[in-house]
């Protein structure tokens, strides 16, 4: 289940800090979409608006809506408990829970929302989603073993297959490679092109080739000064914002001339 | 070596002197040999003037010895070598004699008699502490089911919900202040509130309870706050991602995270107030028999039992001090006990790392 993304006139703040001004873009379905950018101008904390984590921070607040296939998540009837079951997050750093084993990791969603699960179900569940995150050889023989004694590289793929095992409509990543080594960034790139053929796939990246190489349509996100809030400058497809920018800044930052 | 470098700085060779190995040990033996000769001379040999002037003259002659060997910056470090190992032993050293008088006075009276009598008809030889023992465990037992759960609330509050607001500023103030509380005041507290509910001179355990939960609350939220703000930010978030609602991300990733710490914490503020006797003696005062009830008539603890054996010995004295000091011994192993229990539940709920 792939879902539309919409966010309308989106505002972003941090208690009387304006983060981020006026988005609007349309986020398609079965497709990769990439947020660059320099760093502070707000394509995390656009991110984090989607599922509603940014409001975990104190004073956190967005003005504006976001609309997943047509529904405003921002409605005073919506749970965000609930908006976080189906749009799922993969963060910078791995953080796998570091009391449970593989197995538990991967069933965490599951168990921790008090959902009941057949033994058998959670073993189909445990290997399905592992074998989605391209790491089920890899761990088939340890699942009872702590998740942080896996490599950086597979901390991170149990933190997707974690991710997709509660079957989000949409999977957010927030730099999910960046701290780790060109193979496992390799590994990782591979699994989100496999990823988009079933999720909806939004990923912030500070590395210009990795959006080139992975993404559908490409999102450019600039301040003026600092301060300022940040904006969308550009969202267009991939190969054309990559080529044929049509604002000088994105020119410039793609190019490397740039701050 | 002619050096032809354009450098101006002055050559140096990489190599210098090293003092053989076992030089710093010798030299104290020395050092120390030396000073009790000379002091003997005097007439002035002690124990403790040779240590402290031995002490010195070793360290003289060992800066001495090794800036002229070995040059002056690793003469300065040997001396500081030399005198954080020296305040570490003077720091070791009441804590080894007090275990060691405790053991070698205590050991006489750890015997069957000792931990299954009281002090019931018991006026000369004989008796025992089992009331006592019952007692304390049983009054900090109480201490410990009414103050760990609100300690460990109170911590969830402050780190988890209040944020930045002024009932969490509040909160922590009070918490700072109760810490500094002397814990006579506590048990006079206690005392109060329970004469006033239940008529003057009211003594019970259930009363020296409340007067260890006093002392005890404090530093359950201190260490409980410490623990939860050294899990990780990220692990709630990975929490929050899956759509885990905030109660259960607490209850299911944040204390099993802070366990090992939260247990730590616990087991040490019960060591804390287990030996506390000014409070106990105004709340749970003393009796000579056993007394299980905690809400009714005094009843022993360890700490006032020893009091009470060590200020008003009878004839003779020596079978009071041999209880005081069996009962001292006792309260240090339940200590010790209750640290193992910690340590052994610490080192089970740990994170793993699994390499």
């Amino acid at each position: 289940m792939s879902k539309r993304i919409e966010l309308k006139d989106l505002n972003i703040f941090y208690g009387k800090f304006h983060a981020v001004k006026s988005v609007n873009m349309t986020i398609e379905p079965r497709a990769v979409t990439a947020f660059i950018g320099s760093s502070g101008c707000g394509k995390s904390t656009v991110l984090r608006s989607i599922n509603r984590m940014h409001e975990v921070i104190d004073g956190a607040y967005v003005e504006g809506q976001v609309l997943l296939d047509g529904v405003d998540l921002y409605d005073k009837a919506v749970d965000p408990v609930r908006v976080r079951r189906h749009i799922g997050m993969v963060f910078q750093r791995p953080n796998p829970f570091p009391t449970m084993s593989i197995r538990e990791n991967i069933l965490a969603g599951v168990r921790l929302n008090n959902t009941k699960i057949s033994r058998s179900e959670a073993d189909e569940l445990v290997e399905q989603s592992l074998r989605g995150a391209n790491l089920w050889n890899e761990v088939k023989d340890r699942l009872d073993r702590p998740g942080s004694g896996l490599s950086g590289g597979q901390q991170q793929r149990l933190c997707i297959a974690r991710a997709i095992a509660v079957s989000p409509d949409v999977l957010l990543m927030d730099e999910p490679c960046s701290a780790l080594d060109p193979i496992s960034t390799l590994a990782i790139e591979d699994l989100i092109k496999e990823l988009k053929e079933t999720y909806t796939v939004v990923i912030v990246t500070h590395n210009m080739q990795q959006a080139a190489r992975v993404s559908d349509s490409t999102a450019f996100f600039n301040l003026k000064a600092h301060g300022q809030p940040g904006e969308l400058i550009e969202y267009g497809p991939t190969e054309k914002i990559f080529h044929n920018p049509d604002q000088k800044a994105t020119e410039d930052y793609i190019t490397g001339r740039f701050g | 070596m002619s050096v032809t470098t354009s450098s101006s700085l002055p050559s140096e060779a990489l190599t210098a002197g090293q003092l053989p190995k076992h030089t710093a040990i010798a030299m104290l033996v020395v050092a120390v040999a030396i000073t009790a000769g000379v002091l003997a001379l005097f007439g002035a040999a002690g124990p403790a003037s040779v240590i402290v002037v031995g002490a010195l003259l070793f360290l003289v002659a060992m800066f001495a010895l090794s800036g002229a060997v070995e040059g002056i910056r690793k003469a300065k470090d040997r001396m500081a070598r030399y005198v954080v190992t020296g305040f570490f032993i003077i720091a070791l050293f009441p804590l080894v004699s007090l275990i060691w008088q405790t053991i070698a006075k205590g050991l006489e009276r750890m015997d069957a008699q000792f931990f299954s009598y009281s002090m019931r008809n018991v006026i000369g030889e004989g008796g025992g502490a089992v009331h006592a023992i019952w007692g304390t465990l049983i009054v900090t037992g109480i201490a410990g089911l009414i103050s760990v759960p609100i300690g460990l609330f109170t911590a969830i509050y402050l780190v988890e919900y209040s944020g930045r607001g002024r009932l969490a500023a509040a909160i922590r103030f009070f918490v700072d202040v109760m810490t500094g509380i002397p814990s006579i005041v506590a048990g006079l507290f206690a005392y109060t509130l329970f004469s006033f509910v239940f008529g003057p001179g009211t003594n019970s355990g259930f009363a020296g309870a409340i007067a260890l939960s006093v002392l005890m609350i404090p530093t359950v939220v201190r260490s409980v706050e410490e623990m939860l703000r050294l899990v990780p930010n990220e692990l709630r978030e990975a929490s929050y991602a899956l759509g885990v609602p905030k109660w259960r991300t607490i209850a299911k990733v944040v204390l099993p995270t802070a366990l090992a710490g939260i247990v730590t914490g616990v087991v040490l503020s019960v060591a804390r107030v287990i030996g506390e006797t000014a409070p106990l003696l105004v709340t749970a005062g003393i009796t000579s028999s056993l007394n299980v009830n905690p809400f009714a008539d005094p009843m022993a603890t360890l700490p006032v039992f020893v009091y009470y054996q060590y200020i008003t010995p009878g004839v003779p004295q020596d079978p009071f001090y041999a209880r005081a000091w069996a009962g001292a011994l006792t309260l240090i192993l339940i200590v010790m006990g209750l640290n193992a229990i910690g340590r052994l539940i610490a080192w089970k709920f740990a994170p793993k790392t699994g390499r």
